[in-house]
Order: C-alpha cells, then sequence, then structure tokens
C-alpha cells in the first residue's frame, strides 16, 4: 500500500489543483447556471432555441474544439481575455483559473440540465401561495423555489464536479499541461503515459482519481437524500 | 367593509361578464363547477388578471383596466385558502404558518400566532411536516397561514371539496368560528348548498360566467328553481333560530323560530345560542288541517304564498310561516288532491330526524358592529 501514498510532490501537486480547479469551476457555474436554468424552464423568450443550443455546445463538439475556441476568446490577445486581463487583472492563459473556466464550461450543460428539470418539476402552485401571502417575486424564489429545487442543484453541481475532475482535452487545449499550475489530474495521468517507467505514477493517479470521484458521488446521494427527508416529499 | 367585482374576461371559448358587490360577513360565490366562481376569486387574489373591468376591496382599487391599475398579489393583502392546501413541504407547520407574517409590515400586523392555533386547534401540529398531516389538518393549517398574513380580506376556494364528509364535518365549526370571532370578511367558493346554506350571510349564485342571484343567504336560498341539479334535491329554506331548551329525555333541542318551536336532535349548544337550520324542500310535508297521529314533531301552520313548478312531477311551495318562509317539494297529484292554492292555510311538517350535521349549524351573529 505504502507505494500508493507515496506521490511525488508533482503528483500532489496533480491532485491539489484538480480539486482546487474542479471546486472553482464548480461553484463559479452555479450562478449563471441556475440563471440559464430559469430562463430555459421559464422564459419565454425569442432565440429560446439559441440560448439552449448555445449551453449544449461543449456536450456536443470535440473537446479540442471548445478547448481552442476558449484560446481564440479567451487567450491573451482574444477579446474577451484581453479585456479582462486590461479592466480586472484577470488572466486566465496557461493559469489555473483558465483550466478553472475550461472545465466549467464543459460541465455547463450539464449542470443546466440538472437545475432546469428541477425548476420545471417545481409546484408552481406553491409560489403563487406564497405570492397571497405577500412574498414579492425575489423573496418567493429564494425562500420557495431555491429550497424545492435543492436536490437538483446538488446533482448538477456534483455533475459538474466530475466533469470537471476528468476534463482533459479542453483544457489542455487552453491552457497547455504545465506542473503546478494547469496540470490536473488527467493530464498529469497523460503525462506519465509518455514517459518510459511512468506506468506506477499514472496507475497511482488513476486510483486517487477514482477514490476522489467516488467520494464526490457518495457525498452527493448522502446529501441529497438529507434534503429529501427534510422535505418529506412522498 | 365591501367587496366589488365588475369584470369581463374571456378564457379560451369561456366568457365570464361578472358584476357584484357584497358587505357581507361571509359572501359566498356559489354555482356549479364551471360556472366562473374560481376564476373570479383569482381575480380577486390577483392570480389571474382580467380582460376588462374593476375590482374594489374596501374602497381600495386593486384591479382598474380603463386607469391601467393592476395591483400585484403579494401587494394586495388578501388571504387565499386553497382547495389543495399548498402548505409549502420544506418547511414546518411552524414555520408555514409565520411565512405570512415576514412580509407583512408591523403597523399592520393584527393577527396574534397563539390565538390563531387556538382557534383552530392546530397546537399539537406546530412541529410536524405538511407530508405528515391529515387533509383536514392541511386545510386548517393553511386557514391559519392565510390569517396569519394578516390580511384585509380572506379568500376560500372550495377548501373542503377534496374531502371527505368526517373532515367536512371537523373543518365546519372552525369556518364558522373564523366568520364569528374574527374581523376579517371572508369571500367563500363553494358548489355545495349544505356549506352556503351554513355559513354564509351573503351569497352571489354565478351559472356560464354570469351572476344570476345575490343577496342575503336567506332570500337567494329560496329560489329552488336557479339551484344546480345535482344539488336541487339539497334545496330548502334557511331559518336563523335560538337554543330555547334541550329536551334531555328525548335527546333533542328545541329551537325558537318565527315560524314556532322546532325540535331537532340534540345539539352541545347552550341555551340562548344561535342556529341556523336548513329545511330541505323534499323533508317537507303538508298537511291541510292539523294532523293528529302523527309522528312528526314539527307543525308549523302557515299560509301559502307561492307555488311553481319544479323537477318531474313535483311542484315547490312557498309556505309563511309568520314572516318566516318554509319550501317544500310535494307531488303535482298531492297539490291537485289537496287543492292547495295561493293564500291557503296549511300546516308544514317537518320530521325532526330529518336534521343532521349538514343541516344544523352556528348561527351568525347579529350585525352589531358592521
Amino acid at each position: 500500500m505504502n507505494w500508493l501514498l507515496d506521490l511525488t510532490p508533482d503528483e500532489w501537486n496533480a491532485v491539489r489543483l484538480s480539486i482546487k480547479v474542479a471546486t472553482v469551476a464548480m461553484l463559479a457555474s452555479l450562478p449563471p447556471g441556475i440563471l440559464i436554468a430559469l430562463l430555459l424552464a421559464r422564459g419565454q423568450f425569442w432565440g429560446k432555441t439559441l440560448l439552449n443550443g448555445l449551453v449544449h455546445l461543449p456536450l456536443i463538439l470535440p473537446p479540442v474544439v471548445t478547448g481552442y475556441l476558449l484560446l481564440l476568446t479567451f487567450g491573451r490577445r482574444g477579446p474577451a481575455g484581453a479585456f479582462l486581463a486590461e479592466h480586472f487583472g484577470i488572466v486566465f492563459s496557461f493559469r489555473w483559473t483558465g483550466a478553472a473556466l475550461a472545465c466549467g464550461v464543459m460541465g455547463f450543460p450539464l449542470m443546466v440540465r440538472a437545475i432546469r428539470l428541477s425548476i420545471e418539476a417545481v409546484d408552481r402552485r406553491m409560489e403563487a401561495a406564497a405570492g397571497t401571502l405577500g412574498a414579492n417575486p425575489l423573496w418567493v424564489f429564494a425562500t420557495i423555489t431555491l429550497p424545492l429545487i435543492l436536490p437538483g442543484l446538488i446533482a448538477g453541481a456534483i455533475l459538474a464536479f466530475a466533469k470537471a475532475m476528468g476534463e482533459f482535452g479542453a483544457t489542455i487545449t487552453f491552457v497547455s499541461n504545465i506542473p503546478n499550475e494547469t496540470q490536473t489530474l488527467p493530464s498529469a495521468i497523460y503525462t506519465f503515459t509518455q514517459v518510459p517507467g511512468g506506468d506506477e505514477g499514472a496507475l497511482r493517479l488513476t486510483l486517487i482519481s477514482i477514490v476522489i470521484s467516488m467520494a464526490a458521488l457518495v457525498a452527493s446521494e448522502v446529501l441529497a437524500r438529507r434534503v429529501g427527508r427534510r422535505m418529506d416529499i412522498e | 367593509m365591501s367587496v366589488l367585482v365588475d369584470i369581463s374576461h374571456r378564457l379560451g371559448g369561456f366568457a365570464i361578464e361578472a358584476r357584484f358587490e357584497s358587505a357581507g360577513r361571509l359572501t359566498a360565490l356559489f354555482g356549479p363547477s364551471g360556472s366562473g366562481k374560481t376564476t373570479l376569486i383569482n381575480m380577486i387574489a390577483g392570480l389571474i388578471r382580467p380582460d376588462k373591468g374593476r375590482i374594489e376591496v374596501d374602497g381600495r382599487v386593486l384591479v382598474d383596466t380603463a386607469a391601467g391599475i393592476f395591483v400585484p398579489k403579494h401587494k394586495r393583502r388578501i388571504g387565499m385558502v386553497f382547495q389543495d392546501a399548498r402548505l409549502f413541504p420544506h418547511m414546518s407547520v411552524a414555520s408555514n404558518l409565520r411565512y405570512g407574517r415576514w412580509f407583512t409590515p408591523p403597523a399592520e400586523r393584527y393577527a396574534d400566532l397563539d390565538a390563531v392555533v387556538d382557534l383552530l386547534g392546530i397546537g399539537p401540529l406546530m412541529n410536524r411536516r405538511p407530508a405528515k398531516l391529515s387533509g383536514g389538518e392541511k386545510q386548517r393549517v393553511a386557514i391559519g397561514r392565510a390569517l396569519l398574513a394578516s390580511p384585509s380580506l380572506l379568500l376560500m376556494d372550495e377548501p373542503l371539496a377534496s374531502l371527505d364528509e368526517a373532515r367536512k364535518a371537523e373543518i365546519l365549526p372552525y369556518i364558522e368560528r373564523l366568520r364569528d370571532e374574527t374581523k376579517i370578511p371572508i369571500v367563500y367558493v363553494s358548489h355545495s348548498v349544505a356549506e352556503v346554506a351554513r355559513l354564509a350571510s351573503d351569497v352571489v349564485m354565478l351559472a356560464q360566467g354570469n351572476v344570476i342571484a345575490g343577496g342575503p343567504t336567506e332570500a337567494v336560498m329560496q329560489r329552488l328553481d336557479l339551484l344546480p341539479a345535482e344539488e336541487r334535491g339539497e334545496g330548502g329554506a334557511v331559518l336563523d333560530t335560538r337554543v330555547l331548551r334541550h329536551d334531555e329525555t328525548f335527546g333533542m333541542t328545541v329551537l325558537g323560530s318565527a315560524a314556532g318551536e322546532i325540535r331537532v336532535p340534540r345539539l352541545a349548544m347552550t341555551t340562548g345560542a344561535r342556529v341556523r337550520i336548513r329545511i330541505r324542500a323534499r323533508d317537507v310535508m303538508i298537511a291541510t288541517e292539523k294532523p293528529t297521529g302523527l309522528s312528526a314533531l314539527n307543525i308549523l301552520p302557515g299560509t301559502i304564498t307561492a307555488i311553481s313548478p319544479g323537477e318531474g312531477p313535483a311542484v315547490e311551495v312557498g309556505i309563511d310561516c309568520n314572516g318566516a318562509t318554509v319550501l317544500a317539494r310535494i307531488t303535482e297529484q298531492s297539490r291537485h288532491t289537496l287543492k292547495l292554492h295561493l293564500g291557503g292555510k296549511v300546516f308544514a311538517v317537518v320530521k325532526t330526524v330529518s336534521f343532521d350535521r349538514a343541516n344544523t349549524g352556528a348561527g351568525l351573529p347579529a350585525e352589531a358592529d358592521g
């Protein structure tokens, strides 16, 4: 067992970085994810199909294409990248933030789908009842809609996290494979497989990868069950 | 306190054209399903925007399409009790009850949690989740939740329709207390003659989206011809009476009414209490002379004031018994045999056992404070 836990500093960094990137990607995509899911579930507007298609694009495009598009838009010379760097000092290219962006974008359709389904399942008559009790639409959302879609939110967040943990193509295309900066677990495993004698390291990271993903899944199950029990929905 | 509704609205192929005004303690919107009563109450609550018209509560304009006024539901301060209760599943009973309070400006909070919990008998339920409540309990909590938002008007949309008879009987007394012990006016949607006759001070009768009658319950309920076909058998005179005394030997209560003494099965009410009874027209027999050797205990002398054709072989006879009108449904053959005619002196005969929980309830208090 010793060889399994005896990680080199670079391997530890890859593990830590992966968790950081996946967590940030998940948390940062939650607010826009909820907003877009709301729009798609309840909005009646021109271009809804287009928005829906756009959101799902990362799911159907080859990840390399998504990564390249991110490089074009959020790279140093890209329109969005240049703007953000100049006005807010946020740089994506070849930084871990870029990896988080790539992972977030790749997981976004999964998150939106899960949240959208749970919003569509909300009994809108509950919201009407809250309205007659004096709650304005914002309060209705915060006190009725949000708690009722919590299981969907958790499911969507965990899906996005798991997707981020496994993201490879878009990340490596957008921010490359720099140890300590953008080398996440999949990139590190890939690197190991490219050098002679790297099998042991690749296997170690693979097992760690499995453990983290399983832990996330179990955590989401436990959380969802807790929320469900609290609500007592039969 | 008054409610004024004057709207016209189109829902697919269904048109509603309704106008009514009521200042009653409990105004019933009464009609068969599909008559537009739920649509009307949803408009008062602000859940439906009428195509055209005006809605006022106590002089406050909530809707005036001509002036472009539409007060959103959360600013109306109108409580609503839905047929399906709609308790929030993610909150305890206590949190459900307190929900409306958060959104009520402190100066306008008049409802007291303890008093409401006591009024509705929901104290033991406070820590439970809505999913763990019976239908009747859910409905009581829903009433409490609406009350605790300190509304200026309480709307109830068929609150008993989805409950069985036992649960209905459980809740009716609470609604009577609500009507008699709080000052909040109530608009109550129902398709049941039994509920309306028992609860309402005023009735607005609807059919196919139009108001076909309106006024005090006793007067409107005389119009048996306006009742929906499936409710006709329940129709009859509504009388406000008082408990004179109890007859413990035979387990009866003697009520005093303008028409004379009426004996009903023993009521759990104190002497002097107001009781409202509904005498179903089909439970009333007519005799041309005072019957003897008859088991029925209630024999009320009166004068025939109306004879109108009923359904099938039936005629409906209105009998003025010293100011109170009693309705009887008899066959055309009996009318012919007895030679009943307007102005004829007759006796209305009603069996004591024809009174039950469905047609005997607490009477409305006198209109002292309006």
